[in-house]
């Protein structure tokens, strides 16, 4: 098992056929996805042909697509100004995942994607400005290199990519049921809170990991979570304890305004939820390290 | 982006909002023009800065002849509030003022939605408000995919707690105000005071407003409302360049990729510092996934060119680009750099194609090039470095 994302996920990928989504598809591909169409209304019936020999089909809508394959995730590197409409799509057409890489995505769109995916129902929505998730060894939705580290047992859920890589690469000898990068966008379609619940679901995952950063309240929020509903070890990480107030540091949503969003808050929340959380992204890996090998 | 009280006055006017006229001016000159314009009566100067407390710290001003507001702007222009200091005062019609109210639309973080907040309590600290009388300041959320429209203002208005005559009048403006935020992509729009005038007129007195910079490439307006002057000049040399740089006032120069890991950096060398004498970060700087030559050299350029930097830390993890790739991205920009190039540089590479990286960069054998294994370990060499120079 693993979380949102299995060996059995069909995944079309929308803007397959730009320099991004050819990139990834093809890594996605590499890396055991099963990925079984793309969708650009303007290559409609034409097939692209990736490194192995893998033909995949490219379909006019996202519905098509579905329909054709029985794809249940959708990844979508499509340029920000057509990001919304392309997530209002995939919504509409009811797939089970869709998966927003995109970045720079403006967050009035973000705001609107999400407000019609709550209201549809049927979509769980990941990002935008995300790496997508991992579940290595079955499948991989999004940009995360997948020789980083194999399949285990410890769940991960980041808001930054490169930190999602980096505790990867750390903890690579215990391995991961799923990595989950979810975005630093103010908005986004899934949260600390919705991969803690799913990893304490997940019989495959053993402990979990879980990197903030300064801005917002989520980490605080997931904090009285972990509290009343998670009984695994969850080991924390937060980045941002030296930005200035008032700075954007990189992600949109990484921001202290005034006192609120500070790193120490955040920090502070999780650990009076019981929760271990690393002074550097080694030793959160350390803190991780021995609750593996105390299981 | 943050706009400027007579900006979000301005663009209040365009979306119909009810306003007072209002001048900006640099110069007490400009101001004696500007209060003639006005109709040579009684204005408000009012110093033009990002940050709240203005009134306090003696930032607004009445003046009842044009001569009096070229005083006054002389005695504003220059002043320093909370560290920033006024370059501009925005000359403003007087108004004759009955009652003051609160509006505010904002981005809700939490509730992935739009929250509008609203108080027949106005002009004063909302925060303050907010804790200490938290019934009187109504908080409705707004469906994004709805906005205020006339159900959802008399709503507001109605938790608000306005009289039954002034309802109509007041969600009238906030309709309007809605339109500001939807039509030019802001994360907040708020008026404080929103003022009833004795003439029972609803009138938008004060403007907070700060817009989406993820959506500028469908508002062309927008880049003309950036405040280039009050820019750091190496950030604003950064961003020349499309580079995603914050100068800090630390030692240590910062280069990595990803956001969240060069935030992490920041931490990890702030606490490595605190060994050598407190040394600090000098900077924020993401360079991106791609790390070319072109974007290290670029990087390396800005961050040299800061005084304050003794010495700078660059953090790769190779994810997607491989740190042979970067490797060989630093060497080139060692060369593009030539003489420019002094200060030492401790480089952490980690992930994909680690070793070949690290080959690359031994075998280049750069004088002023320390190649460290970790993370933390690379920090407490930056920090040394910095503190030994």
């Amino acid at each position: 098992m693993a979380i949102f994302l299995t060996k059995d996920s069909k995944v079309i990928v929308q803007g397959m056929t730009g320099s991004e989504g050819m990139k990834h598809s093809q890594r996605m591909l590499a890396s055991g996805t099963n990925v079984v169409g793309g969708v650009n209304p303007r290559k409609a019936g034409e097939t692209v042909t990736f490194d192995g020999d893998v033909s995949v089909p490219v379909f006019g809508t996202v519905a098509e697509a579905m329909e054709e394959t029985g794809a249940d995730v959708s990844v979508i590197f499509v340029p920000a100004a057509f990001t919304k409409a392309a997530a209002v799509e995939a919504i509409d057409a009811g797939i089970s995942l869709a998966v927003v890489i995109t970045e720079g995505v403006a967050v009035k769109d973000s705001a609107e994607l999400w407000a019609h995916a709550k209201a549809s129902g049927t979509t769980r929505v990941i990002g935008p400005n995300c790496p997508g998730l991992i579940s290595p060894g079955q499948s991989n939705a999004g940009i995360i290199p997948a020789t980083i580290s194999g399949p285990g047992k410890v769940g991960l859920v980041s808001k930054s990519g490169t930190l999602t890589y980096q505790m990867m690469y750390e903890l690579r000898d215990f391995g991961f049921s799923t990595a989950v990068g979810i975005g630093g966008d103010p908005i986004i379609g899934t949260t600390h809170i919705d991969c803690l619940e799913a990893f304490e679901n997940d019989p495959e995952t053993a402990a979990i990991v879980m990197i903030g950063e300064i801005g917002g309240d989520a980490e605080e929020r997931a904090a009285a979570y972990i509290k009343d509903h998670v009984t695994k070890p969850v080991v924390g990480y937060v980045a941002g304890f030296t930005a200035p107030e008032g700075k954007t540091m990189g992600h949109a949503g990484a921001i202290v305004s005034g006192s609120s969003g500070t790193a120490q808050a955040k920090k502070d929340a999780l650990e009076a939820a019981g929760v271990k959380v690393g002074k550097t992204p080694s030793e959160t890996a350390d803190l991780m390290r021995e609750i593996m090998q105390s299981l | 982006m943050d706009l400027y009280e007579y900006q979000a006055r301005d663009v209040f006017e365009a979306h119909g909002v009810p306003v007072l006229r209002g001048l900006v001016a640099t110069t007490p000159d400009e101001a004696r023009a500007a209060a003639e314009e006005l109709g040579g009566g009684t204005v408000v100067v009012k110093a033009q800065v990002k940050t709240g407390g203005r009134g306090k710290a003696g930032g607004v001003k009445l003046a009842h002849n044009p001569d009096e507001t070229a005083e006054k702007a002389e005695e504003i222009l220059g002043m320093d509030i909370k560290g920033h200091t006024v370059h501009r005062v925005m000359i403003a019609e007087g108004a004759k003022i009955a009652d003051e109210y609160y509006f505010s639309l904002l981005l809700d973080r939490a509730n992935r939605s739009y929250l509008a907040m609203c108080s027949v309590e106005g002009g004063v600290d909302i925060e303050t408000l907010a804790e200490e009388r938290p019934e009187a300041l109504a908080k409705v959320e707004v469906d994004p995919a709805v906005g205020i429209d006339a159900a959802k203002a008399d709503e507001i208005v109605t938790a608000a707690g306005f009289s039954d005559e002034l309802k109509g009048k007041v969600a009238d403006v906030l309709q309007k105000l809605w339109v500001v935020y939807r039509d030019e992509d802001a994360t907040l729009v708020e008026v404080n005071p929103l003022v009833r005038t004795e003439d029972g007129a609803i009138v938008a007195l004060d403007g907070k407003v700060s817009l989406d910079a993820n959506a500028d490439f469908r508002q062309p307006g927008h880049a003309a409302l950036e405040d280039k002057e009050a820019a750091d000049p190496l950030e604003a040399a950064a961003a020349a360049k499309g580079l995603n740089y914050v100068k800090l006032d630390g030692s240590v120069g910062i280069i990595g990729n990803g956001a969240g890991l060069v935030m992490s950096t920041l931490d990890v060398v702030a606490y490595a510092g605190e060994e050598f004498g407190g040394q600090k970060p000098a900077n924020f700087l993401d360079i991106g996934g791609g790390a070319s030559a072109q974007v290290m050299a670029d990087g390396l350029h800005v961050i040299l060119g800061d005084e304050q930097v003794k010495s700078v830390f660059v953090n790769v993890f190779g994810g997607i680009t491989s740190c042979d790739d970067v490797a060989t991205g630093i060497v080139q920009a060692l060369q593009l750099l030539g003489d420019e190039a002094t200060k030492p540089i401790v480089v952490r590479l980690d992930g994909n194609n680690v070793e070949e990286g690290r080959r690359i960069l031994a075998e280049a054998d750069h004088p002023l090039v320390t190649i460290a294994e970790t993370m933390d370990g690379a920090a407490r060499k930056a920090a040394e470095l910095a503190a030994a120079s």
